[in-house]
């Protein structure tokens, strides 16, 4: 066997220690379950032995299965009964070693994740090492799978539907404590004690027939809708999960419906229903979509899979921020979290020690919560020098700026930061909304100026939209990029343009819900419709969040410069009156398209319906839904026929990490894919030929839809 | 086609719906054979000439289940010969099983049967029989299912109905019913309920609040906010609503049909079963039917039913004297009345299920004799009774004096 080490103890107990030969994980691979059955067998035809202990030779137990694999099942065109029968393997694997009259017991040395956690539930016994870092859990749920293997059945038997169905469908890891607290794991002990604890229990003769398997096994689950408590959780249950995904992830219903439905079953049978319920949702192609661009696309930019080759690794040992306010501060903690000394600069020292202030709320709430130890966190605070003196940049490996949002004050702090760095260090600016290249003129080598532009909150938000000046060199991207994968956040690199990639997107979200404003769609309707298709909240209340103010400067500002090239949006007029007939700018001046009352729930100015007349007849949801998502993908086309965008990937990954577009789409490349092509472009003529050419499907759109082509082949 | 008559009919008392409720230690069995006796006694009826009891159950299980109608029947004393069935069409099953009773007469495979229900809502549980539609999560999340009480306040929501409106018809409802029982227009339908003993243990509708004012309405707290906001419901209605920005919730424990414990049995028979039986025909069956409609809100049929029975019946609006639609939620008989754009001097004259409480398996049965003992008390000659039923049933029925 190549992956898994089989030896017998003197005392007859047989030790199984995974160890991939190819991998630094041991993971669930056809190869590995041909060889464990292979293992298990020989525990249970071997008369000299009496049970064995399943563990790793990794630092982790194992994680799950192929992704890469399972990820590609819809592309590869597998039906669900092809699904079904590659799941007989691995299930019937798991169930031998459970039936097969020999106790096994398993011994996670490390993290035990999806399939590597299904093999601890099918074991007879499970001793989990005394380490915060070995978390084990079920987190197939976020990739619009469910845990197969007997995975969402056995739990349940272990541990009872409540907390099944909690675990399950939270996809959450716990650390040891937890799990020995939820019953999930039967021993919690050190690292240096596992092997006797687990020959300890093998020693009381333990009886290897799970409970499920001896007859009148009848949990109260299993009366169904019988049993009241049963029948209160699931009249819950189903609808709790509709008003959680609207109905866009396939998988939670599909879990909650198996462990119902199971639980009523035998094993056997249930195992048997766990495989359909599985193959529909690897045939699904929300969860190609969300495996695809959340994890594989995802892993591969945060490998900086497109970094230009010859480039030494380039490491930031020192940092300088300059601007202390809300981005400014957040840059500095990340990278401070990250093990790198931060000098955070602004105008005033007061500034600047609020900036460095926020990194100590931060790191004093993971105290809180026992995330952090104190020592660990007062290490990175040290880490932060807020000081108002340029001087202290000296020795700096890069600088970034996140200052007021101004070309002359930017060309300030610019000039002098760059004459206190060495010459060799790259120049970064935090802008959102000023071209890259103009303000790499204020610097001295424009060649070594790059735009990072984070997201907000900072700490929170996993994504950096690298952009590219005219003058930038690949050498100063690969620095850039080493920094982003440094303070391990995903980046995508894009090519300077009014707004860049996300920004600029994003935007037409925004204003085709303020379009529909000014058709006279009910307000409320167009609020629902953003939420329903997936968006985390409807377009007129995320224009109040950013206030109107901006997305109308932006476009002042391009009609200044730009003239007639520039194609006003839409909902033009709508912005233009909020502002300036209602005074109505956002949520900041406690008045936009909401009401802000202090002793009550925000709520759609009444308002509205004067200064935009509702339309006697209202359009259906679905076609409000399909606009709000559509204008987002046809502009994410335009950023690649542009240039502005190289890799169809990024514009998956930028817009799901950038501005949370659901993730059951792939992004707002992928659900064009998704719908199809052709259908797509159908779909955006009918919407053009209604509300204007903002919908046309771009020629490039049009070959690949004529051609059958997809846009990821 | 043989004519379908009502000869009689019999109501226990409502009692509350809890365990100091005056009903709780009747069972439902006895319940139901008490009202069986009663509609016997009264009529010195012999039972060998009935062909079937036919009783309405919304939640049959435990004592209520496995056929309570055969079982009070035989418990009653009534002939063994007379069969039993019980019917399930959620708050609209008493109704449903009068319906059934007139469609084998009419059908002419019957001559004579009781149509009627019982619940006693003190004894079991709303959602005590569960099912599918609302417990089984695959069924539950795709049908987006929501308790009724969601429905209700979406009604109030989608129409503007504010919770000084709601609150005044409840008012209404209460004055009427006191009004009704003070002129003891019910007094010839009741059949006083009596313990182990033979005491009468209740012999009115104990449920009503006479004298209830808006103010003190006003002071009740809304009963499914924390379902709609916290358990999600709210959002699972406006999906299927989307033009609802936020559900009002306006419904009360007292603007809400009250939880009682009740009875009903309606005797339906040909003209020969009247001359046998020496009794005389009350009122005749004009038509009947039931009906699906959404099924989130689900408390919307009873104004599109009301249309099918009148064109089954080849009648208009203008052609019913006197409309009874069960008060589930005040909301639902507001949008019923202006649906149909009904007066409401002719709507729920002697109140309703707000007032004196809501048998869930028995009132469409208590409500139908309700409105012929006001039809002929005020010699009036039609009426339409209707209800909403769980899942976005409805179902309804025209009688006609005779």
């Amino acid at each position: 066997m190549k992956h898994i080490k089989f030896d017998v103890e003197e005392n007859g107990i047989a030790v199984l220690t995974l160890d991939n030969a190819d991998e630094s994980m041991n993971l669930v691979s056809p190869e590995f379950i041909t060889e464990f059955t292979e293992a298990v067998q020989r525990v249970a035809d071997d008369e000299a032995i009496t049970g064995a202990i399943v563990t790793s030779g990794k630092k982790a137990f194992m994680a799950g299965a192929d992704l890469k694999f399972i990820g590609s099942a819809y592309d590869r065109g597998m039906s669900p009964h092809d699904v079904v029968a590659f799941c007989k393997k691995p299930s019937d694997m798991h169930r031998l070693m459970e039936t097969c009259g020999k106790p096994f017991v398993c011994v996670m040395n490390g993290l035990a994740l999806g399939g590597g956690f299904e093999l601890a539930l099918a074991c007879h016994y499970r001793i989990l090492v005394d380490d915060p870092k070995a978390v084990v859990g079920l987190p197939e749920v976020n990739l619009g799978l469910l845990p197969g293997s007997g995975g969402t059945q056995r739990l349940p038997r272990i541990v009872g539907t409540e907390t099944a169905l909690d675990v399950l469908l939270s996809g959450k890891t716990m650390p040891p404590a937890e799990a020995l607290e939820k019953g999930i794991v039967d021993e919690v002990v050190p690292a240096d004690k596992l092997m006797d604890a687990a020959r300890a229990w093998l020693a009381t003769g333990p009886d290897p027939v799970k409970p499920w398997d001896v007859k009148g096994y009848a949990p109260l689950a299993s009366f169904g809708l019988l049993d009241a408590k049963t029948a209160i959780t699931f009249t819950m249950q189903g609808p709790a999960l509709s008003a959680k995904t609207y109905q866009n992830y396939p998988a939670p219903i599909a879990i909650a419906s198996l462990v119902f439905e199971g639980m009523q079953l035998t094993f056997d049978g249930a195992q048997a229903l766990e495989n359909k319920y599985f193959a529909r949702l690897v045939t699904d192609p929300v969860s190609r979509n969300i495996i695809r661009t959340t994890f594989l696309n995802k892993g591969k930019n945060d490998a900086l899979e497109m970094r230009p080759e010859g480039v030494p690794t380039y490491t930031t040992r020192k940092l300088g921020v300059l601007g202390a306010g809300m981005m400014g501060a957040g840059i500095a903690y990340v990278a401070a979290a990250a093990g790198i000394e931060v000098v955070l600069i602004d105008a005033t020292q007061e500034n600047a020690d609020k900036g460095k202030a926020y990194s100590a709320k931060v790191l004093d709430k993971m105290v809180d919560r026992g995330k952090r130890t104190r020592d660990a966190a007062d290490a990175v605070l040290a880490r932060v020098t807020a000081t108002t003196d340029y001087a202290q940049l000296e020795g700096a490996d890069l600088v970034i700026e996140a200052v007021f949002e101004d070309t002359g004050v930017k060309a300030d702090v610019t000039k002098k930061a760059a004459a206190v760095i060495p010459g060799t260090a790259p120049f970064a600016s935090n802008t959102s909304t000023l071209p890259i290249s103009t303000l790499a003129e204020a610097f001295v080598r424009p060649e070594d100026f790059i735009g990072l532009h984070f997201f907000s909150p900072v700490d929170r938000m996993a994504l950096v939209e690298v952009i590219m000046g005219k003058k930038t060199s690949d050498a100063t991207l690969a620095k850039a990029l080493d920094f982003v994968k440094q303070i391990r956040k995903t980046p995508i690199v894009v090519n300077d343009s009014r707004g860049f990639y996300t920004s600029r997107v994003f935007q037409t979200f925004i204003h085709e819900g303020m379009a529909m404003l000014q058709e006279g769609v009910l307000p409320a309707m167009i609020e629902n419709a953003g939420k329903m298709a997936g968006m985390p909240v409807g377009p007129l209340q995320v224009t109040d969040e950013v206030s109107i103010e901006l997305p109308l400067k932006i476009c002042n500002q391009a009609i200044k410069e730009e003239g007639d090239a520039y194609t006003v949006p839409v909902s033009y007029k709508v912005m233009d009156r909020m502002m300036n007939e209602f005074k109505r700018p956002g949520r900041k001046a406690g008045a936009g398209f909401f009401e802000y009352p202090e002793d009550g729930k925000k709520h759609l100015w009444k308002g509205l319906a004067e200064a935009f007349p509702v339309a006697e007849t209202q359009p259906d949801i679905e076609e409000l839904k399909k606009r709000l998502l559509y204008i987002q993908s046809l502009e994410t086309v335009r950023c690649l026929e542009e240039g502005v965008l190289t890799r169809p990937e990024d514009g998956d990954i930028g817009s799901v990490l950038g501005w949370a577009f659901p993730t059951y789409t792939g992004g707002t490349m992928s659900l064009i894919d998704t719908v199809g092509v052709a259908a797509f472009v159908e779909e955006c003529d009918a919407l053009a030929a209604k509300y204007g050419p903002r919908f046309t499907p771009s020629p490039w759109l049009r070959e690949r839809a004529a051609d059958a082509r997809k846009i990821f082949a | 086609m043989p004519e379908a008559y009502i000869y009689d009919h019999v109501r226990s008392p409502r009692g509350k719906g809890r365990a100091d409720g005056s009903l709780h230690e009747i069972t439902a069995v006895d319940l139901a054979s008490q009202v069986l006796g009663a509609m016997r006694d009264r009529n010195e009826l012999d039972t060998a000439l009935l062909d079937d009891v036919i009783l309405g159950c919304a939640q049959p299980v435990g004592e209520q289940g496995g056929n309570i109608a055969r079982g009070a029947v035989l418990n009653a004393g009534y002939e063994e010969s007379v069969a039993g069935q019980q019917v399930h069409r959620f708050c609209a099953s008493a109704l449903e099983a009068v319906n059934t009773a007139a469609a084998h007469i009419m059908s002419g495979q019957t001559d004579a049967a009781i149509g009627g229900g019982v619940e006693c809502m003190s004894r079991t549980y709303i959602g005590a029989d569960t099912g599918a539609w609302s417990a089984d999560p695959w069924v539950n999340y795709h049908n987006y299912f929501a308790p009724q009480g969601i429905g209700a306040d979406m009604i109030a929501t989608l129409d503007g109905y504010t919770r000084e409106d709601v609150d005044s018809y409840a008012v209404e409802s209460q004055r009427r019913a006191a009004a009704a029982w003070q002129g003891q227009r019910f007094s010839g339908s009741i059949a006083p309920i009596k313990d182990k003993l033979g005491d009468v243990i209740l012999d009115h509708d104990e449920y009503m609040r006479p004298g209830t004012t808006l103010e003190k309405l006003g002071n009740l707290k809304p009963a499914f906010t924390a379902l709609g906001e916290k358990a999600g419901f709210d959002k699972v209605g406006m999906m299927r609503y989307p033009q609802i920005e936020a559900v009002n919730h306006v419904h009360t424990g007292g603007n809400s049909s009250g939880i009682v414990d009740g009875a009903a049995a309606v005797l339906v028979g040909n003209e020969t079963f009247g001359k046998a039986s020496g009794l005389k025909p009350r009122a005749k069956f004009r038509a009947f039917t039931s009906i699906g409609s959404e099924p989130t809100i689900m408390l919307t049929a009873p104004a599109d039913v009301t249309r099918k029975t009148l064109k089954r019946a080849g009648m208009t609006l203008d052609d019913i004297d006197l409309f009874e639609i069960n008060e589930a939620f005040a909301s639902v008989v507001m949008r019923f009345m202006n649906a149909l754009d009904l007066d409401p001097e002719i709507v729920n004259v002697n109140g309703g299920a707000i007032a004196m409480g809501h048998p869930l398996g028995a009132t469409g049965a208590m409500i139908l004799g309700t409105v012929l003992d006001e039809l002929e008390r005020r010699d009036l000659n039609t009426a339409l009774v209707t209800l909403c039923a769980g899942n976005g049933l409805g179902t309804a029925t025209i009688i006609e004096r005779v």
